[in-house]
């Protein structure tokens, strides 16, 4: 896209940095503005319950939600942290929307498809621990610091089997540019990589070994976005609110925005790595369903798909403790995908 | 390319102001905070000199890793235990000697590099892939002694931290 837009605009190509970022961004408002009514009639349904069925049949709660977050007058406490407490929204939500640049939406529209792209996505997604701990130290409220200091433990810990999970994709691919591991699994379903990747006969030994990893990646992404069951930084019945407690309006609405964004981007990474991306599940056998239309179909009906496992959770699981929590990553997760990425070693070598 | 000019001259002026505030700073928080923005100039520098890889570790490695150690260091002993930070001028002598040395290095440094243009400024290529077969090939036994090291250190830590 970017070359294209280069070519097109010739000397002004400055203008095509700015349009870039355009679809993405506005792909993640209006996926924000839905995936928060799903939410509410997915728990809904769950429950034996209608969910919002008032505003346009229901279909514009959270429009008018957003519109009255818009209105909102924004009360900062007195005893914060002026300079800080403004800050922290906007630090967590650039850290997340960054990570898109990466993310392949299709053939024609990466943001740019880095060499490292795997890499540069986990660095710069990490980086919204620091706005996290920023928003709970500047609200100047004991809640709001208990909450951050859970929620940054428990980000720091999950990225480690995240991370792990994921280089067994790499080492598969042999590459860590996002759009070369889709294209690596082209082919059909039997090619992804949750089903061993593209291969002889001998991959159906690492079926197990793969779908394990990527339900672990699932698992630790789920954690990463701090959602049930993994939700005690802001686990209501102890702490409130957890981090954001003490904010307000349009900013309260920034870390909503940046939640249901990491959301999207942890099931894109997730279907890039483990579900081919953009690949049609048919390989070659219809060669229409492989046009860039329909490659953005595929990608965001897979990563829509993921979004809604993870809903479902939400709703029917209850809450981690927090030992239960640090148990589970660093006794069992961790130990498992290093495992796993020593059998994928021994078989990539022997094979 | 003029926009590179620009970017560089931002990255410039953010890593100076910020470092001014991890500096002078009376609040340690506002100091920890500002170097976040820093360190995360300096990998744009990186970025602007083709070193991708390097630019992603500094982010991986001193954001993700040593400066939420740092805030977290600060949180717990400011407002969970409520013992005082204080924030003032210790050893004035010795630091002046400190600093005086390094920043007389930095500066014959800068003087006696041989400061060419980039002969291909727009190269495409990835760094990671020659880095990696260095750390693995020529450089295996410094590799494996640096995480022999770190292993201790965390093995360490584990012990120090246990209760008695």
């Amino acid at each position: 896209m970017f070359d294209y837009l280069t070519s097109l605009l010739g000397d002004l190509n400055i203008i095509a940095y700015f349009i870039v970022p355009v679809p993405a961004l506005l792909f993640v408002s209006i996926f924000t503005l839905f995936a928060v009514l799903a939410e509410r009639k997915i728990s809904a349904y769950m429950q034996d319950r209608y969910g919002p069925n008032r505003t346009g049949k229901g279909i514009l709660q959270t429009v008018a939600d957003m519109a009255k977050l818009i209105q909102k007058e924004f009360i900062s406490p007195s005893h914060a942290d002026r300079w800080l407490f403004e800050l922290a929204p906007f630090i967590v939500f650039a850290s997340v929307f960054m990570g898109y640049a990466v993310i392949p939406f299709a053939t024609v529209y990466v943001g740019t498809d880095l060499n490292l792209g795997l890499f540069y996505f986990f660095a710069i997604t990490s980086l919204s621990v620091i706005g996290i701990l920023i928003a709970g130290w500047a609200s100047h409220n004991k809640y709001t610091l208990i909450g951050a200091m859970r929620s940054a433990a428990q980000i720091v810990s999950y990225e480690i089997p995240a991370v792990l999970s994921a280089l067994t994709v790499v080492m598969f691919a042999g590459t860590l540019s996002m759009q070369s591991i889709v294209v690596a699994q082209s082919g059909g379903i039997h090619n992804w990589y949750v089903f061993g990747g593209p291969g002889d006969v001998s991959r159906i030994l690492m079926i197990p070994f793969m779908a394990a990893s990527c339900l672990i990646f699932f698992i630790a992404t789920l954690a990463e976005t701090n959602r049930t069951p993994f939700d005690i930084p802001e686990g209501e019945s102890e702490i409130v609110a957890g981090f954001n407690l003490e904010y307000s309006g349009m900013k309260f609405a920034f870390f909503f925005f940046a939640e249901y964004s990491q959301m999207f981007a942890v099931a894109a990474v997730l279907s890039t790595l483990f579900l081919g991306g953009w690949q049609s599940p048919f390989g070659n056998l219809i060669p229409v369903l492989n046009t860039p239309l329909f490659q953005i179909f595929w990608f965001l009906l897979k990563g829509l798909l993921i979004v809604y496992v993870q809903m479902w959770l939400r709703w029917t699981l209850p809450r981690l403790r927090v030992d239960q929590l640090m148990t589970m990553c660093w006794k069992y997760l961790i130990p498992i995908t290093l495992i796993i990425v020593l059998i994928v070693g021994f078989y990539l070598v022997i094979r | 390319m003029m926009l590179e000019n620009y970017v560089f001259y931002l990255f410039a002026l953010v890593t100076i102001v910020s470092a001014f505030i991890v500096v002078f700073s009376k609040n340690i928080v506002h100091s920890a905070v500002a170097l976040f923005f820093t360190l995360f100039s300096v990998s744009g520098f990186y970025v602007l000199l083709r070193a991708d890889f390097i630019a992603l570790t500094q982010i991986l490695v001193y954001i993700g890793g040593i400066l939420v150690l740092i805030i977290f260091g600060i949180m717990l002993t400011n407002k969970v235990t409520g013992a005082e930070l204080k924030t003032r001028n210790l050893h004035f002598i010795p630091s002046v000697v400190v600093t005086g040395i390094i920043t007389g290095m930095i500066i014959f440094l800068l003087l006696s590099t041989d400061w060419n243009p980039v002969k291909d400024p727009f190269s495409p290529n990835s760094t990671i892939k020659q880095i990696g077969f260095k750390l693995l090939g020529d450089y295996l036994l410094p590799f494996e002694i640096a995480s022999v090291i770190l292993l201790v250190a965390l093995i360490g830590s584990a012990m120090y931290a246990r209760k008695k």
